[in-house]
């Protein structure tokens, strides 16, 4: 059956009013716990630079926040390792700071968020430093946490994410298998100069005896490169705030 | 429109039986005989990528199921409204809202489901079963009846990509839904017996070896045979 063109547009108009109503309606009205879904997956993947993936694993959703809420202090500064308390009259907090956002300006006018993990206990004791870094993979961004250990060189540990890296190949930056590589490397070459740690091309050989280099995932050599862009980039601009964490020794200055 | 005529189309109705042979046949058909998978050979990339668990691959099924009966039935209910020419742009349309749907919920009530599965739940919309039945079955039947045949072929999908999982899972990672089967076996046989997993089995390449095998079992048991 053949019909009319007005009738074509005007069905068309209607679904797509309808369908588009169902669309946004949805959306906002799932927005509060897709939000509250979003902190919570923020907060492991923070978690996660300091604890190992079965132990986040196992926890409940309170348990997560419990934990998070005990044991990490966080702060804002900017690229002169200087606390920041507001912008623009408004408060700012780590943990709102939207760190993709600050990635498209420059980085002097960045925020740069700090996540102490405390000492179990303590309020002023810190075991490491986690410091958020953002770049781009192969095909999207990718995102992760650093671990510092209080020597602001060691890699206590990372957590790696991905928008959308290749599943099997790229997407591996999100496996503990390939993260584990990071740990106990270090980020200052003996002139201390920041070299950061370099995932290397090809994959299956042993990179134990060098502090800035980690085996690379076969397949994935541009993902890999972008996560060793991504860690050098971001973690230069920490350097400010490295510099007077290790003058102040071990104890954290908190206000 | 008078009561009258409505009446009249209620009395004109049918009598068959809820589920009929005829009926019964729409459900039954694609799990086998008919299998969009193994015989159409339809939604293959998804069979591959989403297989390596059994967890992920469960979700995506039922999103399938989801998605192919809800279309099924929209555009079985607007079969005589929607305009031939703009047919396939209308079909797109509902399908790619009801996905989008999924997702959303994924994404507020499982958070790291909807992250591992990202893209393949988009991707459902390009899963040519959905497209498939609406343009062969749902534009010229009944809803009841279209309800019926897109949970046939959704359900034909989900024990095939299911079934792919459970091999790949246990070949490949040594567990079952993340239990960890090898493990467990392994220690009947003494502290220092470890069953292997196979790491290709997590590859793609894997879900082509098992698919293979599947559809090889299935056709000469069936007999069928490619035309």
């Amino acid at each position: 059956m053949q019909q009319s063109n007005a009738y074509i547009i005007t069905f068309s108009v209607i679904l797509t009013v309808v369908l588009g109503l169902l669309l946004s309606g949805t959306s906002e009205l799932l927005k509060p716990i897709q939000k509250k879904a979003e902190e919570l997956d923020t907060k492991k993947q923070i978690l996660g630079a300091v604890l190992p993936a079965e132990q986040i694993a196992e926890m409940k959703p309170e348990e997560v926040n419990e934990y998070y809420a005990s044991r990490i202090s966080s702060k804002v500064v900017n690229i002169n390792g200087e606390e920041v308390e507001e912008q623009d009259g408004v408060a700012v907090s780590a943990e709102t700071v939207d760190v993709g956002k600050n990635y498209k300006k420059a980085p002097e006018d960045r925020l740069y968020p700090v996540f102490i993990f405390l000492d179990e206990g303590s309020e002023e004791t810190a075991l490491a430093y986690i410091l958020p870094v953002y770049g781009s993979g192969l095909w999207d961004s990718i995102w992760g946490y650093v671990a510092l250990k209080t020597d602001m060189d060691t890699i206590e540990g990372v957590t790696l994410s991905h928008a959308g890296e290749t599943p099997g190949l790229g997407a591996r930056i999100t496996t503990t298998e390939v993260q584990q590589r990071y740990k106990d490397k270090s980020i200052y070459n003996e002139q201390g100069e920041l070299v950061s740690v370099n995932m290397q091309k090809g994959e299956g050989k042993d990179y134990s005896e060098d502090p800035h280099k980690i085996d690379g995932m076969s397949g994935a050599t541009i993902t890999g490169d972008g996560v060793n862009n991504m860690l050098k980039n971001y973690l230069q601009h920490y350097q400010s705030y490295m510099e007077k964490i290790k003058e102040g020794g071990s104890k954290v200055a908190m206000n | 429109m008078s009561t009258e005529t409505a009446e009249k189309a209620i009395k004109v109705k049918d009598t068959e039986a809820f589920l009929s042979k005829r009926r019964k046949k729409l459900i039954t058909d694609p799990l086998v005989d008919d299998n969009p998978i193994t015989i159409q050979v339809l939604g293959i990339c998804s069979a591959l990528a989403v297989t390596t668990q059994m967890q992920p691959t469960l979700v995506m099924a039922l999103s399938v199921i989801f998605v192919v009966v809800m279309s099924n039935l929209t555009i079985s209910l607007l079969r005589n409204k929607i305009p031939g020419r703009v047919r396939i742009i209308v079909q797109l349309a509902v399908v790619a809202t009801l996905v989008t749907l999924v997702n959303e919920v994924l994404k507020a009530f499982a958070y790291d489901m909807y992250k591992e599965l990202s893209v393949f739940v988009g991707l459902i919309i390009t899963n040519c079963i959905v497209m498939g039945r609406l343009e062969a079955f749902a534009l010229g039947n009944k809803p009841y009846d279209s309800i019926l045949d897109g949970f046939g072929s959704a359900l034909g999908y989900s024990w095939i990509i299911l079934t792919v999982a459970f091999f790949r899972e246990l070949w490949g990672s040594g567990a079952v839904f993340g239990v960890p089967v090898f493990d467990y076996v392994s220690r009947l046989f003494g502290e220092d017996f470890q069953l292997a997993t196979n790491g290709l089995m997590v590859s793609p390449v894997g879900a082509f070896i098992i698919l293979g095998l599947l559809i090889w079992v299935q056709r000469s048991k069936t007999g069928y045979v490619e035309h």
